[in-house]
């Protein structure tokens, strides 16, 4: 399919220098998609390491968590863990990725009581299932956060690798081929009418000559 | 720099200990509850949600645009009823949509 357009000079010179436009940013968005695919696939190895580790100590916590609520009154459990020990503060900063922002997450915890500790109970009245179950969920965090940060990078740079892939697929099968087809059509259309001149021209000088 | 909150929204048994932590935690009973939390969540100044899978499950679509955006972060954690491997599922794919094949689990599959 060619754009329809008036086989001029003109025209052919304007879509000449569109063509080569479309052909250098295609190139450039082409290099933007393979950096691109390349940080995707080092951060999603990450990504996918980070989860089975941080899965897999999660669920034996929350195991142990229901092993505590089983061994418990669930209100005693309830008083037990009423009281935050720590206080997270959470400051974000933008990551540039290849002109993709990610979040970059700091943050830090400070303890609420005064002797630190991440237990808010006293340990009469608990059981030991509890204090396993939360020192592991307190030692996942940091784990936790990093996941946060990996995972929502690797989302973000997905979605642009689709949106640049699209646009380099459209330049190179949709765009830059319809250029090229319509030049084609302009350049012969051009001939064509020169040919006619000069048949036109020679014509003319054949009945000028057998008038006279 | 304005400071963030760390959210956990699921089934109470599983989100209570994270309540030791400093981090606010949302106990929901089923996933109406869970979309209204979530809602409301994200319009606030919320940094990282966690979600239990399960609850995930059945809140694929919200969860999906809060992706696309730049904050929060939803990370999908196990419940205590265990890992049902949707955090993982979700890598596969990602890695799909990303580079059109699956490079990652190609082996184990």
């Amino acid at each position: 399919m060619e754009i329809r357009v008036n086989p001029t000079r003109m025209e052919l010179n304007r879509l000449k220098t569109r063509l080569t436009m479309a052909r250098r940013g295609h190139k450039l968005l082409k290099d933007k998609r393979d950096e691109l695919i390349r940080q995707f696939v080092i951060l999603v190895r990450e990504n996918k390491e980070l989860r089975e580790q941080t899965e897999k100590a999660l669920s034996g916590a929350f195991a142990r968590f229901l092993l505590a609520r089983a061994a418990m009154p669930i209100e005693s459990l309830e008083n037990a863990l009423m009281y935050p020990t720590r206080r997270l503060s959470l400051k974000v900063t933008r990551e540039n990725i290849m002109s993709v922002y990610a979040p970059k997450f700091e943050w830090e915890e400070t303890a609420v009581t005064e002797e630190g500790g991440i237990y808010p109970y006293g340990f009469v009245d608990t059981s030991a299932e509890l204090d396993s179950s939360i020192e592991t969920i307190s030692r996942v965090m940091s784990q936790l956060m990093e996941l946060a940060e990996v995972e929502k990078a690797t989302q973000l740079l997905a979605v642009e690798i689709e949106k640049t892939r699209r646009r380099v697929n459209a330049l190179e099968y949709v765009l830059i081929p319809q250029m090229e087809e319509t030049i084609r059509y302009i350049t012969m259309k051009l001939e064509e009418n020169e040919r006619g001149a000069l048949v036109r021209l020679m014509k003319i000088k054949d009945v000028v000559r057998a008038s006279r | 720099m304005s400071t963030y909150k760390i959210a956990v929204i699921g089934d109470k048994d599983s989100i209570l200990g994270f309540k030791t932590l400093g981090i606010d935690t949302f106990p929901v009973a089923d996933a109406g509850e869970g979309l209204a939390v979530l809602r409301r969540l994200s319009g606030q100044s919320y940094g990282v949600i966690f979600v239990t899978e399960e609850l995930a499950e059945e809140l694929k679509d919200p969860l999906e645009e809060l992706n696309r955006r730049f904050l929060p972060a939803v990370v999908l954690i196990p419940n205590s009823r265990g890992a049902l491997g949707i955090g993982m599922q979700n890598i596969k794919q990602k890695v799909e949509k990303a580079i059109g094949a699956d490079i990652l689990f190609r082996k184990e599959g």
